[in-house]
């Protein structure tokens, strides 16, 4: 078993919303309640639960995108909150995240060109004659091609904008990669080609994913672990395997046994 | 004639550019009480399909040729006068996102009050028992009837839109991406109270989804649909299990199983062309 790259404990977040009739009430929601999780490197996490279950909280917390209430998250050994400000934004470079919805992560008023070298500009790496490069080189890898640096984002299909949003992420050779539903609002036939580009890059790039997902079908594909959540906290953790094939918790197995034509697909394969 | 409803060669294009057929030729048929499925990508045609049925086809768009013969009558050669008495009373509708299918401003029982009293004449305290029978057939506590749709969790407004679209007991529901908006466990029960309301009420269920899984679960017969024209049709477990079409194949190859035993595949679109051609 390999190294954990990033490791978080005891993570505690609360959301305070106004409630009541005229909203002079408040009232807390907690987002995540202790949870502790280990990415290792080189291997894909998958966080699976319902809506407001607390994964896409947990995802931004981890790169502290959200400030955390309690907890401690490690990276390479690291204290992430101990960082200062400056030292933070060096480390972002290896932490990046790849979003749910390619229609509205990338800024409609930006070339793509200008979009996946970005980063590249802020973090000063290389002159822009290697930066232009390196972009080309990223495009290419994710099937897009040196042309469409001179597009915008509404020039391209879901597809080709979730590659956009993977060229952004991983131009900047990251250690850590958060896709947050990276494939959801994709069509099947799209979700597959993403998916395999994805384990593609996993394996050339040495990267570790967190993959946030609702689909079951999904994580079964592209996860060596399984981190389920509930209500804020982690219900059930282990290899892909177990879980899928004797999942301990009760909530967990609800999951699967909702997937859509999961019998089907079990009868089919014997 | 047994059909509850026979399609016969639908062709749908843009008002501006009559030669792009976003629905070409298309036809298939729908027994009382059964459930057929029209599965496809984004583009293919599905929804538009549906829409024609239902005779709300947006201005951009015309059915430039075609026959829609529900329960004997040519829903084509009506009037809108006419498909409004047919349309919430003998074809209930429910869409993909029930949050904007819902008025935000109006509490959920008057909303499934108004078809009933178009429709039915309803009126007083007969109106009232009717609303809460309904909602308690969909799984809604009666007292709900009172609650904004903003008050109601997705799952629950899904469950509204279904009481306000079995409001008539309608022979036909049209269900398009009825459950893609929802988390998974939710979506096995709206699954569950669709197909038992469908054997209940001995109603056609026109399903337009892009998830073989969820086909799996509820259709009869499926319809696959590829760039406006069907490629293949036939009963569930011959569509599923023994695939003809190459586009069936290739599709049903992108689709993850949850034993994870199957390689991922995606679609080879240019080797599907050059299959077409020959």
């Amino acid at each position: 078993m390999s190294e954990p790259i990033l490791s978080a404990s005891h993570l505690f977040k609360t959301y305070t919303q106004r409630s009541g009739r005229f909203g002079f009430g408040t009232s807390t929601i907690k987002a995540l309640d202790d949870v502790s999780i280990e990415l290792r490197a080189g291997s894909t996490l998958a966080v699976v639960g319902e809506s407001g279950s607390g994964k896409s909280t947990l995802a931004r917390c981890l790169l502290q995108l959200l400030p955390l209430d309690s907890g401690e998250i490690l990276f390479q050994g690291r204290d992430l909150a101990k960082l200062s400000a400056e030292e933070l934004r060096s480390e972002r470079r290896y932490l990046q995240m790849v979003f749910q919805d390619p229609f509205a992560s990338l800024n409609p008023r930006m070339k793509v060109g200008e979009i996946v070298g970005e980063g590249l500009l802020i973090h000063n790496l290389g002159s822009s004659a290697e930066q232009r490069e390196k972009v080309v080189k990223m495009l290419k890898r994710v099937g897009l091609d040196e042309a469409d640096m001179q597009k915008y984002p509404h020039e391209f299909s879901g597809g080709q904008r979730q590659r956009i949003g993977i060229a952004r992420a991983l131009v900047l050779e990251p250690k850590v990669v958060v896709c947050d539903e990276p494939v959801s609002a994709l069509d099947v036939s799209i979700q597959a080609q993403i998916l395999l580009l994805l384990k593609e890059l996993q394996q050339e790039m040495a990267l570790s994913y967190l993959f946030i997902s609702h689909d079951l079908r999904v994580v079964r594909h592209i996860a060596d672990e399984v981190a389920v959540m509930h209500n804020g906290r982690l219900v059930e953790h282990g290899g892909v395997d177990e879980i899928y094939a004797a999942p301990q918790q009760q909530y967990t197995r609800n999951l699967l046994n909702s997937i859509p034509g999961h019998k089907h697909m079990a009868a089919q394969l014997g | 004639m047994s059909e509850l409803l026979n399609i016969e060669g639908l062709t749908v294009t843009p008002v501006t550019a009559p030669t792009r057929l976003l629905v070409n030729d298309v036809s298939f048929s729908l027994a009382p009480g059964k459930t057929t499925c029209i599965v496809g990508e984004s583009g293919s045609g599905k929804s538009l399909t549906a829409l024609s049925v239902m005779g709300l086809l947006s201005r951009q768009l015309q059915r430039t040729s075609g026959k829609i013969i529900f329960q004997g009558r040519d829903l084509a050669a009506m009037s809108n006068e006419e498909l409004r008495q047919v349309r919430g009373k003998q074809i209930g509708m429910i869409f993909q996102e029930p949050m904007t299918s819902l008025n935000p401003v109006l509490k959920v029982g008057y909303q499934i009050g108004e078809t009933l009293a178009v429709h039915l004449g309803l009126k007083g305290q007969a109106l009232k028992s009717r609303i809460t029978s309904l909602l308690e057939q969909v799984g809604i506590p009666a007292g709900r009837a009172n609650s904004y749709p903003d008050e109601l969790s997705g799952g629950q407004r899904q469950r509204v839109m279904i009481a306000m679209s079995i409001a008539c007991e309608p022979a036909m529901l049209i269900a398009d991406e009825p459950t893609t908006a929802l988390d998974v466990t939710v979506q096995a029960q709206i699954l569950d109270l669709l197909d038992e309301l469908r054997q209940r009420l001995n109603m056609g269920m026109l399903f337009i989804t892009h998830d073989f899984g969820v086909v799996a679960d509820i259709a009869n017969d499926v319809v696959v649909m590829f760039r406006g024209q069907i490629v293949e049709a036939g009963p569930v477990d011959q569509v599923l299990n023994h695939p003809q079409h190459p586009y069936t194949q290739a599709l049903l190859a992108c689709v993850p199983d949850a034993e994870g035993r199957k390689p991922l595949r995606p679609i080879d679109y240019a080797w599907l062309d050059k299959e077409a051609a020959a």
